[in-house]
């Protein structure tokens, strides 16, 4: 029940801060600072999500299959690969190194 | 909508052309939040809410990410609502270019996410940036919603999602979000400074946590920066790939 609490409150959230955009005047939006925060936190947030979800597992730093997933996923994206083949590509390599009885 | 001087048809809009296989290729990786949600212990229905009302795939990823990692839901909503503050810069930018009037500014702005605002910005008629953004922004909502539905039955019934890799899946759906942002010597230099402070704290703090650390640097740096106006503000699937590649051998 708890997590549905929150789900609602990011759902609200998310919108209200797209519906911000047609309501403030755009001097206030347009602002360098505001613009450099939100495109320089996306990048921040999506890195450390990387980073969380390849090493770290509750409160320690371990190196398992998921490092295999990474690299994986690193060269199907120099290759160019589309979006779900990249996450397919994660998939299979973590899949198979534990096949292989590894992390 | 707006009667032109020669109403084009619309199967010959360059602008619906790139929403639709743009829908079509976004839509698709629906599939992957799904089935990620779930194995996430995530329910149908809370996924299905996710795709159905937060509607912003970083945001999403986020989310059942932190979850997924032992963060607190308060952690979740934290880490959805930073991610999702670009849209509102989207919001901006949407709003000066169609000027949307009474209830359609409620429904543009619901449909305003990466994928709607660079189909829009990446025309310069206002007839095809309005079909652009309306029907990429449409267009993903629906199949976005079918798709993360076909996932979270998926994921259901594969059981043990760790045989399977699906943690691998995460790692590799956050990389492949990142990727088209870090164009640049400064979107990397970001993005590594992110990831260290992220490790530092992981053995200090609760999880969930590192990811709002890393948030308050990556405000810090933007705060403090010059960079251009648009970094990190890229689409997750550049609606116009075909044509940056041609002019510049990559993005602008």
């Amino acid at each position: 029940m708890n997590l549905w609490l929150w789900i609602l409150i990011a759902c609200a959230l998310a919108y209200l801060t797209k519906l911000v955009g047609y309501f403030v005047p755009a001097k206030l939006l347009e602002s360098p600072r505001i613009m450099h925060v939100a495109g320089t936190m996306t990048i921040g947030l999506l890195a450390s999500l990387t980073v969380v979800n390849a090493v770290a597992s509750g409160q320690g730093l371990v190196l398992d299959a998921r490092i295999g997933a990474l690299v994986a996923a690193g060269v199907a994206l120099w290759l160019r690969a589309p979006f779900l083949v990249v996450v397919i590509s994660g998939a299979a390599a973590a899949a198979l190194l534990r096949l292989l009885g590894w992390g | 909508m707006s009667g032109g001087p020669a109403p084009l048809k619309l199967r010959e809009s360059p602008a619906f052309k790139v929403a639709l296989s743009l829908s079509i290729a976004t839509g698709l990786y629906g599939v992957s939040f799904g089935a990620l949600a779930v194995a996430s212990g995530f329910d149908f229905w809370q996924t299905m809410v996710l795709s159905l009302l937060l509607f912003s795939g970083g945001s999403q990823f986020a989310f059942i990410g932190v979850v997924a990692g032992g963060g607190s839901g308060v952690a979740a909503m934290t880490a959805s609502a930073l991610l999702g503050l670009r849209n509102g810069i989207y919001g901006m930018q949407i709003n000066a270019m169609l000027r949307p009037g009474g209830w359609k500014r409620y429904v543009s702005a619901h449909v305003t996410i990466d994928e709607s605002t660079a189909t829009a910005s990446g025309q310069s008629d206002p007839d095809e940036q309005r079909r652009g953004f309306w029907t990429a922004g449409i267009g993903i909502f629906i199949l976005w919603n079918i798709f993360t539905a076909i996932g979270a039955l998926a994921g259901d019934a594969m059981g043990d999602p760790k045989q399977w890799g699906l943690d691998g899946a995460a790692v590799a759906a956050f990389l492949a979000l990142l990727w088209p942002r870090l164009r640049g010597r400064e979107p990397w230099a970001i993005a590594a400074a992110c990831a260290l402070a992220t490790i530092v704290a992981v053995p200090f703090v609760p999880s969930g946590v590192p990811i709002l650390v890393a948030a308050v640097v990556a405000g810090v740096i933007g705060w403090f920066s010059h960079a251009r106006m648009d970094e990190g503000l890229e689409p997750d699937v550049d609606p116009y790939a075909e044509k940056h590649r041609r002019e510049h051998g990559g993005r602008k």
